[in-house]
Formats: structure tokens, sequence, C-alpha cells
């Protein structure tokens, strides 16, 4: 066995430490979930409007939106963590600890968020919208009552996945000083070469991944229908 | 000289007054390319108009002209005397309340049930909660789907999907109802239940529709007048039963030409049988009176909207061919000879 059980501190730590850090990292990703869906859908919205085949076309508000998301995007976090610092000092007041993590976390996601919205919506039927522009619907009727509505259960799917990923970035964020499961993975598993804490929490990371999937497939087949 | 001036105004007046649809002069390109040339329309009110014509010939896209989804380049269309172009853009919402439309894959919201989807047009344009129970019950109806008041578009069949996007088209009560290939999706007799509702719903309401199709079933069960569409251009347009009779390069394009072969000596004369001919025992006229022999080699009489006409093709010996032409002439028979040998 690869794995020591006598000399871990596991049961020890789980109380004092390792639940904390569970909360940390829910609040975390909470957090910056709810941003990051504000700010994503806002600009998904924006997206769909000026896309070449949108309501309202406009190249020039299109193309800085899509070149800003691509180049956010190509971010990995941990980096984009470090490049925001003097941002995040000036947003939150510090930049470490959890809510400073919100702020690089939420600038993470809702760029992944904007696209999948997008993608969602662009699906929707062509003829759906020309039909409600033939009943003359507003622009905003077309956007919530007939894009919005329609591309739910996909948005629901898109935001999922995303939630899922952003679990492993507010981990990675531990690394840089935020707390949270990551952090007492590294610091109390790894780097003090406690296996079994390590595992237990990658465990309990697995179980969380698990019920934020569960917890999205109920809410995509409520709004299937 | 005023007097006379007011003449022609008002002379010009009643003339639009007869059409609710008048396209002039209407030009359209996208990419440089020419999508609609030159296209005049006048619709009546209470008409059923087809537009049929090959798919890419444009005929969608006039159709969309009508209700201002698609702008147009030059010319102009005006409704009920009011020019589209004089429109601003909020006010073009208000006037498309007036014209419904229905499209071949029914464009349903997947998310909402049938009474969601048919009452979506109103919650539009905020009718009270009463106002939109009341008349949602009413369409249902009238497109024979009270029963299925609570199922969701995939739930239903194709015939039943553009029954609700009918109703839908027609929950703000508009006086034209624009059908971009509504029944090209449909199996033959579903197109048929779909044609006998758009033509009750023509003569109860009165509304005016606009049919696009490829499809010459449409044409021949529920339009009065047609135009056929070529590659952008209207190459011809008449009552149904003059753009059959012609017989045009145009309606060959669609349906493919007739071709029947004479036997050897003889030659071939196509009789037009109009509606109004049809009880006066021509074929009859011709064997008895005329005492022509001949036989019949095709004969297709068909039944259109309320009426019935069609071509006979009969045999005629080289011999005997002057007498039987001249015979009809004096009978008033249309009828072209065909030299096939």
């Amino acid at each position: 066995m690869f794995i020591s059980f006598s000399e871990t501190r596991l049961f020890e730590y789980l109380p004092q430490i390792i639940l904390p850090a569970l909360f940390a990292t829910l609040r975390m990703l909470f957090f910056s979930m709810i941003l990051a869906i504000i700010i994503g859908s806002i600009i998904a919205i924006i997206l769909i409007i000026t896309s070449p085949y949108g309501l309202r076309p406009s190249k020039r508000i299109y193309r800085i939106l899509d070149f800003s998301i691509n180049m956010i995007r190509s971010f990995p976090v941990i980096i984009l963590i470090v490049a925001i610092a003097p941002l995040t000092r000036a947003i939150v007041g510090t930049s470490v600890g959890e809510k400073a993590a919100i702020v690089p976390l939420t600038i993470a996601a809702f760029p992944v968020i904007a696209r999948y919205m997008e993608a969602s919506m662009l699906e929707v039927n062509k003829n759906v919208i020309l039909a409600a522009k033939s009943f003359g619907a507003s622009d905003s009727q077309i956007i919530f009552k007939v894009l919005f509505s329609e591309a739910l259960p996909s948005i629901v799917a898109g935001l999922t996945t995303t939630t899922i990923l952003f679990l492993a970035s507010t981990t990675l964020a531990g690394a840089v000083g935020a707390g949270g499961l990551g952090a007492v993975a590294l610091t109390y598993g790894y780097q003090r070469f406690d296996d079994v804490i390590m595992y237990a929490i990658v465990i309990i990371l697995f179980v969380m991944v698990l019920i934020i999937q569960g917890i999205g497939e109920l809410v995509y087949r409520k709004v299937k229908k | 000289m005023l007097i006379a001036c007011l003449k022609l105004l008002a002379s010009f007046k009643a003339l639009g007054g007869d059409f609710l649809i008048q396209i002039n002069n209407l030009y359209k390109s996208y990419n440089n390319e020419k999508i609609l040339k030159n296209i005049n329309i006048s619709i009546k009110k209470g008409e059923i108009y087809g537009l049929i014509g090959q798919s890419g010939a444009g005929k969608s896209t006039l159709l969309r002209c009508v209700n201002g989804l698609e702008k147009f380049d030059s010319g102009n269309i005006s409704i009920n005397e009011t020019s589209l172009l004089s429109i601003s853009e909020m006010d073009l919402r208000v006037f498309r309340k007036k014209i419904g439309m229905i499209f071949q894959d029914f464009a349903l919201l997947n998310r909402r049930n049938v009474m969601e989807n048919i009452s979506l047009p109103m919650e539009c344009w905020k009718y009270t909660k009463s106002e939109i129970k009341e008349k949602t019950e009413y369409l249902l109806n009238l497109v024979g789907l009270s029963n299925k008041r609570n199922s969701m578009p995939s739930e239903l069949s194709g015939g039943q999907k553009q029954r609700v996007a009918i109703a839908r088209a027609l929950s703000l009560s508009p006086e034209i109802l624009l059908c971009d290939e509504a029944t090209s999706a449909l199996d033959p007799n579903t197109t048929d239940s779909i044609l006998r509702l758009l033509s009750d719903i023509n003569k109860e309401l009165g509304i005016t529709v606009i049919v696009v199709t490829h499809e010459m079933t449409v044409i021949k069960n529920i339009c009065d007048r047609v135009a056929v569409i070529s590659k952008g251009e209207i190459i011809d347009e008449d009552t149904v039963e003059n753009i059959f009779l012609k017989e045009s390069a145009a309606i060959d394009d669609l349906v493919g030409k007739k071709i029947i072969a004479a036997p050897e000596n003889h030659k071939i004369i196509k009789l037009a049988i109009r509606n109004a001919d049809i009880n006066k025992n021509f074929i009859w006229e011709l064997s008895a009176i005329n005492n022509t022999k001949f036989s019949v080699v095709s004969a297709n009489i068909e039944q259109f909207k309320d009426s019935s006409f069609g071509h006979i093709f009969i045999s005629v010996h080289n011999d005997e061919i002057n007498s039987a032409l001249k015979y009809c002439m004096s009978r008033n028979i249309e009828h072209t000879l065909i030299d096939s040998n």
C-alpha cells in the first residue's frame, strides 16, 4: 500500500482545516460563477445583437468584443491571477485570499460563459426569429422571449460544464494564496508528504463534481420539457 | 385644368383602391447578385395569390419584402395605400401586426406548448389575460386543435404544427397571411388539409393570402391568380385557368412538357377546355356534327379551386385535319396544332 494511514493527520485536520477550506472553495466558486453569469449574459446578448447575422449587426462592436474574449480566454487561469493582481488590489483592496481570488476567477469565467451562451443562442432556428419579427416582436422580446428562452436547456448544459471547469480553477487559485481545498491539498498534503490528505481532497472534489453535474442535469431536464 | 387634374387624381386613387397590395418596379440585389428584377404585382383584397418558381428564384425574398423582413434597393411596395418606404422602423412593428406569416419548418417555439405558442404574439402586444384566453380558444377551435392545447410541439405531427403556426399567425387578426412554402414539408394528404384550412380562413375571415411555393398542387387547389418567377423575374402572371391552359414555357419548366407522338399520317390537336366550356360537348359535336374521325390520345381535365379545366389531345388523320381545325375555329375552341412529326 503506497498510502500509509498510520501517519496521516487527516482526521485531526478534517473539522479544523478541511471543512472550512471546503466552504471557502464553495464560496469562491459560487460568487465568481454568479458574477461571471451576469457579465457573461450581458456580453452574450451584445454579441448576439451585433453579430453579422444578428438583430442589429455592428461589425465594430462585435469585432472588439470577439477579440477581447479570445484574448482573455487565451490566458491560463494561474497566469491571469498573477497578471491582474494590480486590478484585483484596486477592486477588493488586496491581492491575496478568498475575496481576491473571486476577481480573476470571474474575469476568466465570463468569456467562457459568454461564448457558450452565444453558441446556444446562435443555434435557435432562424425562422423562429423571423416569425417573431413578423408579428412585430421588439428586439428585447426576441432576445428574452425567443432566443434566451429557446436556448435555455443548452445554456444550462454549458453552465454546468463551466462550473465544473472553474471548480478546478478555484483549487488552482489556492496555489497563489487564495486558500480553499486546493491550498490544503498542496500545503497540508503534497508538501508535508501526507498523501492521505491529498487524495481525500481529490475525492471531495470528485464528489463535488458529481453533485454539480447532477444538479445541472436535473435543471436541464426541468427546462427541456 | 385644375378640375381635370383632380379628376385624374381621383381616378388613380380609385384604381389603387382595388388593390390591397401593390408592388411596383421592385429591385433587390445581394452581394452584387440581382435577386429581384423589376417586380410588378397587384393583389386584390380577399384574393389568394400564388408565387411559384423553382428554389432560388427569389420568391421567398419577395414575400419577405412585403412585410419588411427584407429591404429592397428600389421600387415600392404599398399596402392599403401606405408605402413601406414611408414607414419608420418603430411603426414597422405595428404595421406587421396586420400581416401574419407561416413557414415551411413551422417556426414554433419548442419550449412553449400549443396555447403558449399561439398566445406569444398577443403577449408581445400586451393583450390582457382574458383577451388572450378568449382569442386562443377561438383559434384552437378554428384550426381544430382544441384537444391538443397543452401538447408540446415535439408531440405534434407536421400538419398539426402548421395548424399551430397558422393559429399564431392569425392571433393579431391580420388582413394578410403570407405563406412561405407552408406545405412543402408535408405529405400529400396533410398538404390538402392545410390548403383547405387556408382556403376556409380566406373565405370566412376575408384574409388576403399570398402563397409562395414550388408545388403545382398548391396553386391548383387554392389560388385565384398566380405569378411565375424565374431568376428573380416575373415571367408570367395571370389567373390560374389562363396560366394552365396557356401552357407557357414558364409552366412547362416547372411541371415538365407533355410530349405526345402522333401516329403515322396523323396530327395532334390540343384543345383547351375552359371551365365555362366544360358542359358544351365539344368532343361529341366534333364527331357527330362535324363528322370528324379522331381518337382521344390524352385528356387531363382537372379540379381546381372552384372550377375544372384542362386539355384534351386528339389525333386526327391528315385528310381531315383542315376540317377539324375549321370547326374548332367556328366554335371558338382554343386549339393548337402540334406538329410532332
